[in-house]
């Protein structure tokens, strides 16, 4: 209070000086941030100058790169009807609804049971989820290709479905602890004296409760596993089985022919599941994610 | 014994751990205690059945594969002979593997210094903006890391390309000559270490602009009061009240970036002669594509010790940010 009175002598000068230096300092952060967002974007948008050329544009070496003087759609037209980008598409969607779907499952239950049910290990077991999650995929992939070998997988889409809710699971399951512990202990009372089992609770209270936190996990899943690149690269083979992120690469590099007109618009469409799923749904991701961070 | 009696009495509603009212522990009754017990052990199996499928995963192809890599790693390259830690010691003499742990950490610690500086200076930037304009920001800065990196990879590998590099048009532009990108070993070395800190950079931000976000005005407030210049506040205030957010995402993102495959199989798969290679593109070399499973198995293990540390010092940092937030 006295600081407020003792200060309202000076502050006609004070505070238009202040209001420069923020006017400076919201302008820099505009050039910064313009300078960022280029920097960020040139890829993408290379991508799709690139995917909008004829292969003859792309070969002409005279004009600039980063426009299109006569754009065509034919590299999008000749993936979506020949060749295998269909395939690959299909496949990444199969694997990638089937291992969202594993996710949610392994992970909301082991998540009720160690949030809520306090057994014998419990609170080691969540560490130890944690610890998984900092296991990366290449330090297992070499007993991996044994193991799914051993279980005559290999080139097989299917030995995906199995292998990568290693690496979806453990961090679910560990934003799932998080949500579930914060709903209040008196629903569950209310639940039991209602006469509520285990899975109603679960499936009645927490689920609905925990929804975003939910949602956050289920875009984890989504964007790891169609992101996954080290297991399809390692085990699958045939283009038949593959998925997208080692279809683009093994089908449109012949020998030394780079088709890069197709080859960027395949990997445009590849990256644009994800970013329609950000676009709409980036806030849940964001506030699952950075839970840990600013909680309390 | 009887202070805690007296705790549990005192509070209107005693809650045992599993959720469950606790008995009241001033009358028990031989039947109540038993009923009791037995419902403790019907919730304990009903909470192992329910983490029973996260156990079979983590065990059969986690834990069990782990343990299987350190047996593999001390086999001949036929699998047929137990040769103890031959291959660790094969591996430490050969020259290309020296370059492989020079390279993976010279990697490692310049892509996540320069993601984390970046990360730490956007967040600052648009936690200055104005609400309404944030969001769109934040967005088109979040690109690069909802793109899978394999794929946006692609994109560099294109505009990297030796005769129609884009990038050198642009240089071009500048007066700069064109730059042998991925055709000369310290070009190259750069080249991967730009493009990880193109894709991990905007994750360090999203995880900063929440801290930022958390720390009290007050603080600010105060330290103006106190007549703080720019740097005093980031000095005083900002830093401490974010250090252990900063320590678990650095530390995080080493263990992720020292395991970082995409980039440099895509970029430059290892070249120009095995220059760029880190430990996991090596040991997909070694172990996948010559068909020495043992070599690449050890390879990828030596991992393992550096990841470790890493991995304790996060799970210590968690620990302490979860116990600030509890208290």
């Amino acid at each position: 209070m006295s600081a407020t009175t003792a200060g309202a002598a000076p502050a006609p000068r004070r505070s238009g000086s202040l209001a420069r230096e923020r006017r400076w300092a919201l302008i820099g952060a505009y050039v910064a941030l313009a300078v960022f967002v280029v920097f960020f974007m040139l890829p993408p948008f290379h991508m799709l100058i690139t995917s909008l050329k004829g292969s003859a544009e792309i070969a002409d070496q005279t004009g600039n790169p980063w426009m299109v003087r006569s754009p065509t759609l034919e590299n999008y037209r000749d993936l979506l009807t020949a060749g295998n980008y269909l395939t690959f598409f299909w496949n990444s969607v199969m694997v990638t609804a089937c291992v969202v779907v594993i996710s949610m499952v392994v992970s909301t239950l082991a998540a009720f049971a160690l949030a809520r049910m306090r057994f014998w290990g419990s609170q080691t077991l969540a560490t130890g989820v944690f610890l998984t999650y900092l296991v990366p995929e290449t330090l297992l992939f070499i007993p991996l290709f044994q193991i799914v070998g051993s279980l005559g997988l290999i080139n097989n889409v299917w030995a995906m479905v199995l292998i990568y809710p290693t690496l979806t699971v453990p961090f679910c399951t560990w934003i799932m602890i998080g949500y579930f512990a914060s709903i209040p202990k008196e629903l569950d009372e209310a639940a039991l004296i209602d006469g509520a089992s285990h899975l109603q609770m679960l499936w009645k209270i927490f689920i609905p409760v925990a929804l975003p936190g939910i949602l956050a996990a289920m875009i984890f899943a989504f964007t790891v596993s169609w992101a996954a690149f080290i297991y399809p690269m390692a085990y699958l083979v045939s283009t038949d089985q593959m998925v997208l992120t080692v279809g683009i690469v093994s089908d449109l590099i012949r020998a030394d022919t780079f088709q890069w007109g197709k080859i960027m618009a395949g990997a445009l469409m590849a990256a644009l599941p994800p970013l329609l799923v950000y676009a709409f749904l980036m806030d849940y991701y964001i506030a699952g994610l950075t839970a840990g961070a600013t909680k309390g | 014994m009887s202070e805690r009696d007296a705790a549990i009495a005192a509070r209107p509603l005693p809650v045992g751990p599993s959720g469950l009212p606790a008995a009241p522990a001033a009358q028990p009754t031989a039947r109540r205690a038993s009923r009791l017990q037995r419902i403790a052990r019907r919730n304990s199996t009903i909470a192992f059945l329910m983490t029973l499928p996260l156990i079979l995963l983590i065990g059969g192809l986690v834990v069990y594969p782990f343990c299987y890599a350190v047996y593999l790693a001390m086999l001949n390259k036929r699998m047929t002979r137990f040769v103890g830690l031959d291959n660790f010691t094969f591996l430490l003499g050969r020259e290309t593997f020296q370059n492989v742990i020079w390279q993976s950490v010279v990697f490692a610690v310049s892509a996540v210094l320069l993601k984390a500086l970046i990360g730490f200076i956007l967040a600052h930037v648009l936690h200055a903006l104005p609400s309404r304009g944030q969001r769109a920001w934040r967005g088109m800065l979040l690109v690069p890391w909802v793109i899978p990196p394999a794929i946006s990879t692609l994109a560099w590998w294109w505009l990297f390309d030796p005769s129609y590099s884009a990038v050198n048009w642009l240089l071009a532009g500048f007066g700069a000559g064109p730059i042998p990108w991925l055709g000369e070993a310290g070009w190259a070395r750069f080249a991967v270490i730009l493009v990880n800190v193109w894709y991990g950079a905007p994750f360090f931000m999203i995880m900063y602009l929440a801290a930022l976000k958390s720390v009290p005005d007050q603080l600010y407030e105060a330290a103006a009061i106190d007549g703080a210049s720019f740097w005093q506040k980031l000095r005083y205030v900002t830093l401490p009240m974010m250090r252990n957010i900063i320590s678990i995402t650095v530390l995080f993102s080493l263990i992720v970036t020292f395991a970082n495959f995409d980039i440099v199989r895509i970029l430059t798969n290892g070249g120009p002669q095995d220059t760029t290679h880190v430990f996991a593109t090596y040991a997909f070399q070694v172990g996948i594509q010559s068909g020495d499973i043992p070599l690449g198995a050890s390879v990828s293990l030596f991992m393992f010790p550096l990841l470790a540390v890493f991995a304790v010092f996060v799970l210590r940092g968690i620990n302490r940010r979860s116990k600030e937030i509890g208290a």
